[in-house]
């Protein structure tokens, strides 16, 4: 365990430090040179030719990376020149905004997935497996903002039941005061999810009931429901582990459009008014963040998967 | 397992991760019409094929029957509704609408068509290399695959976006360099089962240079894998870009595409014009879902041949 888990880790921090690299080069990429990026199209040219002094970006490109890293080790994400506020600070506000959204809406489609994957399995190839699967399918397809739009047409504009808009407010409190306000939010964020991990429950519920221990307990006259929840539910969950972990990057880009289809105040809005008014330290501040929770996410999947199934340790 | 699974229920759609193991040429024969056979019996493979034909014909035909000004604006006739000389109404700013859903499927399928063979193309190099080369050389591709995978898809576009300036071309290059990492991680796992394979190691042994086992031996034989991820990469794309333009990072106008003209037709939203948001986001979600559809039935034609081997 302690050799799967050392290997794993270190597997996680070489990826964390290909992003800082990735983040550093594009940097170096911005239009008109790092210093314009950081500082903005408004700051004169003297204010640039100060920064790259005082920052060191004339300096070799390796004594660069090697600031940029202990800068970012120091929780010194940049200043928005939009915002007027340090990265770090926009960041922290509303990161735990999006966490909740992404996790309301996980919640919502463990909750639905599940037992609708089983029950396709039970019932494969009749009418309720081909209309839901089928159904799965066309949410798999939808682009996540078309979905939200639909839902917006329908729940706000024509049958006027809820709220077009997320739930403003600068904290969690306040977001979660308005619970008929993050309805739509969490509903189509949670369909795209449902669609896929329905889809993979499925699967690996018809692969659980054809094993030896399921015809076994069969055999043995177990009742049908014992074997439901004992058996099948336990053995066909551990792959679900997984699959959230490796599904984050995909939930993570729906929460970017999710948060901007409903002007839901999350990271997501703030990265996308970053990119649309070309705010670059917000924008390398917040891809490292994003990254990291990525490689967080999946690292913690991983782990959590070994300890549920204690074959993976020893492969 | 899936074998059992799937010759148990002839029905069953594999899961999103079942990828076919090894290679895909058979022995002697013609593999290709072979797996033609099996994919023309898949009626939703069909009606894939059907929708893709009808919007390529719809995009670049059309036009040439259907004719209408896209170039200049036409302010007197703003936000008309569908009927008489404008079958869906004309847009905000006077355009005709199906003639501007016309031009837009151009630019929507060109460019990703365009992305999609690009990430295609690299992501299968890249994979096959590091496959066959294995090793060091191996772990470090693999980790800079690892890296770029790290970052959501949609925050790494919007980024890229905001940096270079969109324009046809730069958006192609900006949408593969999102999608070519599947390609690449698939292909690497190809390649390392090939790599033992008897006649990759009897072309090695006998001196075949690594370029030429990667072009002539490692990618041929991994060639289903390839076009069926290539399917997906297309839809994928087609979304991408489609998400891009609707959070107006898009090609500036008077350049268009589907979810430009989505994201234009949402300013009408509370006024009940409908024909600025309905045809353009049908028209999206129908292309993904057709090519999605011939992606997976591809795959499945391809699962039949692996197990008659």
């Amino acid at each position: 365990m302690t050799a799967y888990l050392v290997r794993r880790l270190i597997q996680a921090i070489a990826v964390v430090f290909g992003v800082t690299i990735i983040v550093f080069l594009i940097l170096h990429a911005l239009p008109g040179g790092p210093a314009r990026g950081m500082l903005g199209p408004e700051a004169s040219s003297f204010q640039v030719h100060q920064f790259i002094i005082q920052n060191g970006y004339n300096e070799p490109l390796w004594i660069q990376y090697g600031r940029f890293l202990d800068q970012l080790v120091h929780g010194n994400l940049g200043y928005s020149y939009q915002y007027n506020q340090p990265v770090a600070s926009l960041l922290s506000e509303d990161l735990p905004k999006s966490a909740v959204l992404v996790g309301l809406s996980y919640l919502v489609a463990l909750i639905v997935a599940i037992p609708l994957g089983i029950l396709q399995a039970l019932r494969r190839n009749s009418v309720v497996d081909y209309v839901t699967t089928g159904a799965s399918f066309v949410a798999y397809s939808m682009p996540t903002f078309w979905l939200g739009i639909l839902l917006i047409l329908g729940f706000a504009v024509t049958w006027r039941l809820l709220p077009p808009e997320g739930p403003q407010g600068a904290t969690v409190a306040a977001v979660l005061h308005d619970p008929s306000a993050i309805v739509l939010p969490v509903v189509t964020l949670a369909l795209v999810t449902i669609a896929a991990f329905s889809r993979f429950m499925r699967s690996s519920a018809i692969e659980a009931l054809l094993q030896d221990y399921i015809r076994t307990a069969r055999a043995m006259g177990m009742p049908e429901r014992t074997i439901l929840f004992r058996h099948l539910l336990r053995n066909s969950l551990i792959p679900i582990i997984t699959l959230i972990g490796l599904s984050l990057p995909a939930t993570i880009s729906g929460a970017v459009i999710t948060e901007s289809v409903f002007n839901y105040p999350g990271m997501g809005l703030l990265f996308w008014t970053s990119a649309t008014s070309h705010d670059f330290p917000v924008l390398l501040g917040a891809t490292i963040v994003f990254a990291t929770a990525t490689v967080v996410g999946s690292l913690l999947a991983d782990l959590l998967y070994a300890v549920a199934d204690p074959r993976v340790r020893y492969s | 397992m899936s074998m059992i699974l799937a010759g148990e229920s002839p029905g069953a759609t594999p899961g999103p991760e079942a990828t076919p193991e090894g290679g895909t040429v058979a022995a002697g024969g013609s593999p290709w019409r072979a797996i033609l056979s099996v994919f023309i019996q898949n009626r939703l493979a069909i009606v894939g094929v059907a929708i893709v034909v009808a919007m390529v014909l719809f995009s670049f035909v059309g036009p040439l029957v259907y004719h209408t000004d896209q170039v200049h604006t036409n302010l007197g006739d703003i936000n008309v509704a569908p009927g008489g000389s404008h079958p869906l109404g004309t847009d905000d700013v006077g355009y005709d609408v199906l003639g501007r859903l016309m031009l837009s499927g151009q630019s929507s399928l060109l460019v990703a068509l365009a992305a999609a063979l690009l990430a295609t193309v690299v992501g299968t190099l890249w994979g096959a290399v590091a496959g066959y080369v294995g090793g060091a050389v191996d772990a470090v591709m693999m980790r800079i695959v690892d890296s770029v995978l790290a970052i959501p898809p949609l925050i790494l576009i919007l980024l890229l976006a905001s940096v270079f300036r969109p324009n046809t071309w730069t958006l192609i290059l900006v949408v593969a360099i999102v999608s070519w990492l599947a390609p690449a991680r698939l292909v690497r796992g190809e390649a390392i089962s090939l790599r033992t394979r008897e006649y990759v190691q009897a072309a090695t042994a006998m001196g075949g240079r690594r370029g030429w086992i990667v072009l002539r031996h490692i990618t041929p034989n991994a060639i289903g894998t390839i076009v069926v991820q290539a399917t997906f990469e297309v839809a994928n794309a087609i979304l991408l870009l489609a998400a891009l333009s609707y959070l107006g990072l898009g090609p500036a106008p008077p350049a268009t595409n589907w979810g430009s003209m989505l994201s234009n037709g949402l300013n009408y939203m509370y006024e009940g014009k409908w024909w600025l948001i309905y045809p353009a986001g049908l028209a999206i979600v129908l292309t993904v879902v057709a090519f999605n559809f011939i992606g997976d039935a591809l795959r499945a034609a391809l699962e039949v041949r692996l197990r008659e081997r």
